[in-house]
């Protein structure tokens, strides 16, 4: 009995030892081939006591068992062996850069532009558009600004050449006529932005002859100064993402709006005048057959090109429109 | 307008700091832009007197002076070395005493060649006042000796600049100014003194109005023995200089000065100079007009004019004329008060290309009550400074402007600022305004005053409750109201999804001007007649846009030149076309690209150039999941080979190509972007998908190589097969093309993979054979075609 126990402990730290698949299966034979140790035990069972037999049969069974799984297991451990060992000679450099087609960028003051636009969505509001050749009429005299009107002169206006469209036409010096485009084919309640390009005979570090602007505007039975401020307020907080951002309203002058203010952000230790707006002029109301009476509420525009350099601390309004990849790529 | 806050505290005078003052007008509505210093700090700089001077022993240019610096006559001169050519025995001027510190300079007792001195004369430019500084700052004679120079100067000022909004023509004035500090800090306020300065003669002007509703009031008074060459006032050259206004001579500053101080623009005639009376009319037509600054004007019948029983002498409420102006020669003078109505002075400083500060204040208003008082005040400063004798006013009136009671509502102030404001608050505002009022069953009756060209409506006085109030005690208010939703269109593609697909797809967004060179549209749009600029701010940005290639090719130019290899750029945005008397102006976006067609990278060598079919697949993309035609087609900007118009549905919806070699070598590319402009329009719709069922059979894929000529585009391949195929070849793709050896010249080689399928059951090889070889058959019928 001794013998049997000898034999397994034996064949384990012979298995234990071996490296090589092909000596392994050789070594197999050692115990349980024809000759094998336990084979041999097997035909030994003739020469017992038939009473022993079936126990002592049962034991050298358990025993071979007992081989076999540590032969199978030491063949799936060299076999592992063997896979990890080839699978470490494909390893890759995974630092190196992946493959395939890049990616652009939007341009920051289309960045600024989504922003706004979610904002204003998430406030209820729809986005209006109208054209950037604009006429006279809808620029100015809609707006409360008859011919010669000394605020006309607040926007250097590009006007066309050799005007033969019928009626003076121009290039529109702020997106407030698209308020009185959008008000005459819509009826309250309103509540719009219009984004886009406008354009003013002006052009330094700080001014840029073409350049950006969204126009808000809201009409409903009570909408008041209140509201305003607080639309306004609550806009530049979730643009800047700051909570603690201070607004100021300063009483101003449009034609359009009645009464009017200008919009300042703080800014460092100071200021920034950054918009304007107002509550809808009774007249810009009238001229759009809004009962003035029954309906009121306010318009405010502002410069999505400043809103931009602020956010990103873009200090030359002219890198907007010089497209540069260098500079536009850093908005990706 | 900038003005001197010494000369307005005189109108009012609150108790607040420099910087409260201008913060009260802020946000008043008059906003301050800057406040600055008249002149930097400086101590011990005092009145000094040049007693004597003598020549310096060992310095030509240098003076050596004795200087008498304090009011006592017995007081020891100081001996002071000085280089300034004017200086001149009896002449006062700024002298800097030992321990003095000026600008960048502290005076200390110094030897200068060997003489010792002990302090310095000073130039305007050494106090910091000037820039100018041709020699000592040369004080009146009148000033005091020892006496501060601060003092003597009233340098302890500041210049204010504010910025009228241009509703607020009453405050062009430091009255104006006044008025509005006064109101909204609720101070007193000092009257200006328009006593009536008795007439000394009976000589008049007669006056006629021929425009009264031009001009509906005129004051003229002749002053007779007037001293022109007498020195202004320093006190007057002073607050002059403090707003920008240089002196000229006695007369038009005061003129100037009764302009600033009360808002009404003043002139003087020459007497000697009006022929006849003085006639208030329109020009005559091509009327001619040589204006104070040199201007010679041919004017139209839209100007109003100030002229004599035979020329015009003056253009009305703009600027003076020549001839008739004040002289040196000048013995007697008349002063011109009038009101002229802001519609007809409006628009004409555009017309003239210059205006005046006459013409600023009329065009926004000025007091039609006001011009009697500052006739008054004018007369009596040029008395008081010049001599003379003043003759009755004579006045020409007509129907004067008025202002009309405003009625307002308190529940509707509350209802547009969102803020209950009560009666006795909403009067006591009024009052401050010096608008008189009465009370009505719900608000107010308000009559504004006559300097308040901006009051008319109800809103105009919430407005003024607003501000004097003060925006700030306005509360910030969410409105309250029924949100309905808004509408999310799924069959709509968004500008902002659209360029967020091509910021994919590797491009860059750019943003180009909408007015371009007029090159551009030449070469780029065969356009010989854009839509022009009358006021381009430069020649290359001339003519409005009717296509993005300019802007695309010249950011490419750019880009490269900035060493740049790779650029793919997009913009979206309108283009401009000149259409049958309007103008069209669609939404377009456009791309180029040019470099690799990739990134430069590893394991992707040999790189490729970026062609035709890599931007034909981003422009397919775009339109996705809509299929887009391309057909050959000619376009100024492109190759003429590697062109395409776009269809949509057969409807043209844009371009796509390479830049046409000509442009390339113009705008100096080192290589040929490939170009994209589609319409914005076309690609925003888009289809909802509609679910179909997939096939449960298995799929066989056969490919099969086919000879054409070289002339068949493959659209005409694919369209045959497309419409005669059997059924079960649901898919059809080249995915190879093969030219060169084994094939003839002018053949190519197409390879075709397709998908045959069927949704009722597995095919056998039987159908599958026989499908693929109708498709031999229809291609050999139509295409003369072989099987390779």
């Amino acid at each position: 009995m001794q013998d049997l126990d000898a034999i397994v402990k034996d064949a384990f730290a012979v298995f234990a030892g071996i490296n090589d698949a092909d000596e392994l299966e050789q070594t197999k034979a050692r115990y349980l081939g024809k000759t094998g140790a336990l084979t041999e035990q097997l035909k030994g069972l003739g020469k017992l006591m038939p009473a022993d037999r079936p126990a002592m049969g049962a034991r050298i069974n358990a025993a071979k068992d007992e081989l076999e799984q540590a032969l199978s297991a030491r063949r799936e451990h060299l076999q592992n062996v063997k896979l990890e060992a080839k699978l470490k000679e494909e390893s890759l450099d995974v630092t190196l850069p992946g493959r395939g087609s890049g990616v652009g960028g939007l341009h920051p003051v289309s960045r600024t532009l989504e922003r706004v636009e979610q904002i204003f969505h998430s406030l209820g509001f729809e986005v209006a558009d109208g054209p950037e050749i604009e006429t006279d009429f809808y620029n100015f005299t809609a707006l409360n600004q008859p011919e010669n009107h000394p605020a006309r002169s607040m926007h250097d206006t590009f006007y066309l050449q050799g005007d033969n469209a019928g009626g003076k036409h121009l290039l529109r010096t702020h997106t407030s006529p698209i308020q009185v485009r959008y008000m005459e084919s819509h009826k309250p309640p309103i509540r719009i932005i219009a984004p886009g390009r406008v354009y003013r005979v002006d052009s330094d570090a700080t001014h840029s002859p073409m350049f950006h602007q969204v126009e808000g505007l809201w009409i409903d039975e009570r909408i008041s100064f209140a509201n305003l401020k607080g639309v306004v307020t609550e806009f530049f907080r979730l643009f800047f993402e700051r909570d603690d951002l201070q607004v100021r309203f300063r009483p101003s002058f449009f034609p359009f709006t009645e009464p009017s203010a200008e919009i300042d952000m703080s800014f460092g230790d100071g200021w920034l005048e950054i918009g304007g707006c107002g509550m809808v002029h009774p007249s810009v109301l009238k001229n759009v057959n809004i009962d003035s009476e029954q309906f009121q509420g306010f318009a405010f525009g502002m410069g999505l090109d400043r809103l931009t350099m602020l956010r990103y601390g873009v200090n030359d309004l002219r890198l907007f429109f010089e497209n540069d990849l260098r500079f536009l790529r850093q908005f990706r | 307008m900038k003005f001197s806050e010494n000369w307005l505290r005189t109108f009012v005078n609150p108790s607040l700091t420099t910087r409260e003052l201008a913060d009260l007008l802020t946000f008043g509505g008059i906003e301050i832009e800057g406040v600055a210093p008249v002149a930097p700090s400086f101590v011990r700089v005092v009145v000094g007197e040049v007693l004597s001077m003598e020549k310096h022993p060992n310095a030509d240019k240098l003076n050596v002076c004795q200087v008498r610096v304090s009011g006592n006559a017995d007081a020891a001169s100081l001996t002071i070395v000085c280089g300034a050519p004017n200086v001149r025995p009896g002449m006062r001027v700024p002298t800097a005493l030992v321990g003095a510190t000026l600008p960048g300079i502290e005076i200390k007792v110094a030897k200068v060649r060997g003489v010792e001195s002990s302090g310095m004369l000073c130039s305007a430019k050494e106090l910091g006042l000037g820039e100018a500084a041709d020699g000592l700052l040369v004080l009146s004679t009148s000033a005091t000796i020892g006496a501060n120079v601060r003092d003597v100067l009233q340098l302890d000022d500041q210049v204010f600049d504010s910025k009228p909004t241009p509703n607020r023509g009453d405050c062009l004035s430091l009255r104006g100014l006044a008025r509005e500090v006064a109101a909204l800090n609720n101070a007193a306020m000092k009257a200006v003194d328009v006593s009536v300065v008795p007439a000394a003669h009976d000589g008049k002007p007669v006056i006629t109005l021929e425009a009264p509703k031009a001009c509906p009031r005129y004051c003229g008074r002749l002053i007779k023995g007037v001293d022109v060459k007498a020195p202004s006032p320093d006190w007057m050259v002073q607050r002059l200089s403090r707003s920008g206004i240089r002196s000229i001579s006695a007369v038009v500053d005061v003129t100037n000065y009764v302009m600033l101080e009360l808002g009404q623009p003043m002139h003087a005639f020459d007497a000697a100079k009006i022929d006849g009376g003085i006639r208030v009319r329109f020009a005559r037509p091509q009327e001619k007009l040589t204006l104070l600054n040199g201007e010679a004007r041919e004017l139209s019948e839209s100007f109003l004019v100030i002229a004599d029983d035979r020329k015009a002498l003056a253009l009305a409420g703009i600027m003076g004329g020549a001839d008739s102006a004040v002289t040196d020669a000048t013995r007697d003078i008349v002063l011109e008060s009038a009101y002229f109505d802001p519609a007809t002075i409006a628009g004409k400083s555009r017309m003239l290309g210059f205006g005046s500060d006459s013409s600023f204040r009329f065009e926004r208003g000025v007091d039609f009550e006001v011009t009697r008082d500052a006739m008054e005040r004018a007369t009596r400063l040029v008395l008081d400074i010049c001599g003379g004798s003043a003759g009755p006013v004579a006045e020409a009136s007509a129907a004067m402007p008025k202002r009309d009671p405003v009625l307002l509502r308190l529940s509707r102030v509350e209802r547009v600022l969102g803020v209950a404001v009560n009666r006795s608050e909403a009067a006591d505002i009024f009052k401050r305004l010096g608008f008189t009022h009465e009370d009505t069953a719900d608000g107010l009756r308000v009559t504004p005053r006559s300097y308040r060209f901006d009051v008319a409506i109800e809103e105009d006085l919430i407005e003024e409750i607003a501000r004097v109030h003060g925006y700030h005690r306005i509360p910030a208010a969410r409105p309250v109201v029924v949100s309905a939703p808004l509408p999310v269109p799924e069959k709509m593609r968004s500008a902002a999804a659209i360029r967020r697909l091509l910021a994919a797809r590797d491009y860059q967004e750019i943003v180009t001007y909408s007015f371009v060179d007029r090159a551009w549209e030449h070469d780029f749009c065969a356009n010989q007649a854009p839509i022009e600029l009358a006021n381009p701010i430069a020649s290359q940005m001339s003519v409005m846009r009717s296509s993005l290639i300019g802007g695309l090719v010249s950011t490419v130019v750019h880009n490269l030149n900035h060493k740049q290899s790779r650029v793919r750029v997009f913009e979206a945005g309108r283009c401009f076309v000149a259409d049958q008397g309007a103008y069209a102006q669609p939404w377009r976006i456009g791309g180029a690209a040019c470099g690799h067609a990739v990134e430069e990278q590893w394991g992707m060598r040999p790189a490729r150039q970026v062609d035709f079919y890599d931007v034909k697949a981003d422009v397919e993309a775009l339109f996705q999941p809509h299929t887009l035609m391309f057909e050959a087609a000619l376009h100024p900007a492109l190759h003429p080979g590697k062109s395409a118009r776009l269809l949509q549905e057969g409807r043209p919806v844009g371009w796509i190509g390479e830049l046409h070699p000509r442009w390339q070598q113009k705008y100096g590319l080192s290589v040929a972007p490939v170009l994209f402009e589609v319409d914005m329009e076309a690609m925003a719709g888009r289809t909802l998908p509609a679910f179909q069922g997939t096939s449960k059979f298995p799929p066989v894929w056969r490919d099969l190589a086919v000879i054409f000529d070289e002339k068949i585009p493959y659209q005409a391949i694919f369209d045959v097969v497309n419409a005669q195929k059997p059924t079960i070849i649901v898919a059809f793709v080249v995915f190879d093309i093969y030219r060169g050896a084994g094939i003839e010249n002018g053949k190519k080689s197409l390879a075709f993979r397709m998908l045959v399928q069927d949704t009722d059951k597995t095919l056998t090889d039987a159908e599958v054979d026989s499908a693929v070889s109708e498709i031999i058959k229809i291609l050999k019928n139509q295409f003369n075609a072989k099987l390779r």
